[in-house]
Formats: C-alpha cells, sequence, structure tokens
C-alpha cells in the first residue's frame, strides 16, 4: 500500500504530485481543460495547493472566497482573505469574493446566535451558508464545476464520524464527485482527496505559496480534529491505513453495501428567495436563516 | 550535544544524532500531524538531528 511519498526529493515531490492529481482527475472523470472550473479558497493549504496545481496544470479554474466575518484574536477572515488575494494577484488569477456580512447584513457568527442550529458553534450555519453560495456564485458565472481542496485525511474523518453514528443517507452521497442531483445543482469535486493532509501541506511549503496558518478560532475542539488524531494513532500503527479505511469504503459502496433508501428523498422544490434548489417547500435552509 | 524542537509556543531540548521520527516518537508528538523543518527547509523523517540544529515543526492538522 502507497504511504508517504515524503521521501522523495523536492523536485521530484514537486512533479509527483501534480501528476498524481491529474490522473485521479482523469480516473474520476472529475473535468476536463475544456471545463470552467470553480475553486473554493479559504486562504489555507489545501485550497491554495489546489488552485496552484489546476493552474499549473492549464486548467481554467478561477477562485472563490467566501468573507464569512469572522474575527478571534487574529482577525481571521480578514487575514484568510488577504492570503487569498495575494495568491490570485501574484498569479494574476481571477477571484470572486463574497463578504457574508455585506450581502446579507449579518455576518456568520451573528446569523448562527439568531439561529437554533448554532446555540454552540457556528458551523452548522456556516457549512450551509457556504453551499448555497458556492452553487450560486458557480451557477451565475457558469462555472461547470466546483472545486474543493479537501484532502484524505478531511475525508477519513468524516467518514469516520458518518460511520459513528451510522448516518446512512451521508454515507451513500459521501464521495470525490458528487453529481448534480437537480439542474440548479453545480457539481461538486475534490482532487486532493487521495493525498494525506501532510503531503498536501509539504506541496503548499515547497513551492513556497503563502497560507494562513492559523485556524479558524471556531474550530478549536472540532470533533474533525478530535477524529483525525484518532485516525493519526492508527496510521502510525499501520502505515496506510488512513487511505485503505477511505478507499474501501468507496469500493464497498460501488459494490452496493449502501442500498438507496426506499423513498427517494423527495423532490427538490426552488426557493423563493435565491432561487436555489431546496428540500423545504418553502425558503431553503440558508434563506431562512437569514430572515431570522 | 543537544538541539531543539520548536512546535508552536513549545520548546523542547531533544539529544543530537537521533533522527527526527525517533526525536518525535521520544515526545509523544504524532508526526502525522506535523512537518519538520530546518532553517526554513523541509526535512524528512529520517534526517539526523544535528548537534545545536533548531527544528521547527509545522502542524499540518485543519479542523472545522
Ligand atoms: S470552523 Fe466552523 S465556523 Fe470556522 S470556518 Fe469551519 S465551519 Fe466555519
Ligand atoms: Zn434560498
Amino acid at each position: 500500500m502507497r504511504q508517504h511519498k515524503l521521501g522523495l526529493c523536492k523536485t521530484h515531490f514537486l512533479e509527483w504530485l501534480p501528476q498524481q492529481t491529474e490522473r485521479f482527475i482523469t480516473k474520476y472523470k472529475m473535468f476536463s481543460r475544456a471545463d470552467k472550473v470553480l475553486v473554493a479558497v479559504s486562504g489555507g493549504k489545501d485550497s491554495l495547493a489546489l488552485w496552484d496545481i489546476l493552474n499549473e496544470a492549464g486548467y481554467q479554474a478561477d477562485g472563490l472566497y467566501i468573507g464569512l466575518g469572522i474575527e478571534g484574536e487574529q482577525n481571521y477572515s480578514e487575514r484568510s482573505l488577504r492570503f487569498s488575494q495575494r495568491f490570485a494577484e501574484a498569479r494574476g488569477l481571477k477571484l470572486h469574493t463574497v463578504d457574508i456580512q455585506r450581502e446579507y447584513g449579518s455576518s456568520i457568527p451573528e446569523i448562527a446566535e439568531r439561529t437554533p442550529k448554532g446555540d454552540e458553534k457556528p458551523c452548522a450555519v456556516c457549512g450551509v451558508s457556504k453551499r448555497n453560495i458556492m452553487n450560486r456564485v458557480a451557477r451565475q458565472h457558469g462555472y461547470d464545476v466546483l472545486a474543493t481542496g479537501h484532502n484524505l485525511d478531511d475525508e477519513a474523518a468524516v467518514l469516520f464520524s458518518n460511520t459513528m453514528h451510522w448516518l446512512g443517507n451521508y454515507l451513500q452521497r459521501q464521495s470525490p464527485v458528487l453529481e448534480a442531483a437537480h439542474p440548479g445543482l453545480v457539481r461538486k469535486v475534490k482532487p486532493l482527496f487521495r493525498f494525506y493532509e501532510r503531503e498536501t501541506a509539504a506541496y503548499a511549503l515547497l513551492r513556497g505559496i503563502d497560507y494562513i496558518y492559523e485556524e479558524c478560532p471556531f474550530s478549536v475542539g472540532a470533533k474533525s480534529i478530535y477524529y483525525k488524531e484518532i485516525l493519526n494513532r492508527m496510521e502510525a500503527d499501520r502505515p496506510g491505513a488512513k487511505l485503505i479505511f477511505y478507499l474501501s469504503f468507496l469500493r464497498a459502496r460501488e459494490t452496493g453495501l449502501f442500498a438507496e433508501p426506499q423513498r427517494t428523498t423527495g423532490e427538490l422544490s426552488t426557493c423563493p428567495n435565491c432561487g436555489q434548489p431546496t428540500a423545504s417547500p418553502d425558503l431553503c435552509a440558508f434563506c431562512r436563516m437569514v430572515a431570522a | 550535544m543537544s538541539a531543539t524542537i520548536i512546535l508552536r509556543d513549545q520548546e523542547f531540548e531533544i539529544k543530537a544524532g537521533q533522527t527526527v521520527r525517533s526525536a518525535l516518537s521520544k515526545l509523544e508528538i504524532p508526526n502525522e500531524a506535523v512537518l519538520a523543518t530546518r532553517e526554513g527547509e523541509l526535512i524528512t523523517d529520517d534526517e539526523i538531528i544535528e548537534r545545536n540544529d533548531v527544528i521547527k515543526l509545522i502542524s499540518v492538522i485543519s479542523g472545522g
């Protein structure tokens, strides 16, 4: 089982990682050079590494930065925006930015305070908002596909969590490629899903990519970090454990381990406010939150 | 015969002449969670830590 390629010298590592990315983009039929790709960038190592790889490989990849209005001691949102802008400017790339506070009148923490979902941490609210905005911007500007920087460690941690709670619906859908289930939804792909977090970090470092090292202040004590630590302990004892965990899951699903639920999860309707697809009969979850 | 390992605001004194891997394992720092650098250059887990080296660890786990 392949494990880290961090033993490679700098030159070879910087060739190997983009080549592998290309291989997975093709193998999983993510997109081609004819497609317009929108990369969700946070200013962190993974999303900037992904944008760098796609750009170097000649894909048409623009960026989207979503300003969450999260301050904390480090002024997280403002700083991560600056990292993203500097990256784009240095390479002459196009970066779309959406400032939630400016466009919707309140920041993520403020929206969260008004929502029952967000009483402890704003993460659920944040996730719903990011998904809504990413899809809206991608559709508005005619992008064929949305790409996020999720790496193997991220995916394995989510899988761990979904499995711990036996969330059949989520397990059915967790995938490196999410086909558009509705004409109003844009496909989503995760081209870095086969790389260890350590590898994407090494790529960013070796390429001299300046990324935000600090984390969102709300990620402190996140369950996902706890799961990553557990998985890392397994990886230390059995190198390759994370990759086996995730790839065996994909294979198991392909061979029918998770059956489609009997009744389809209901037709999607259109949100009367933002016009995006939603499972609810009236306003979508995002617009309900903003309106609260 | 010692060297230093830095992780965020923590500093650890370690013995020189051992690999990065062995130093990390003695400090109980999971090597999956960090990358080691010396003078700004990435080094591998098999690298031998020399006397007076200052090894800076970069945390790679992101969450949320
Ligand atoms: S940690 Fe939570 S609030 Fe912060 S960016 Fe991630 S999901 Fe949003
Ligand atoms: Zn809506």
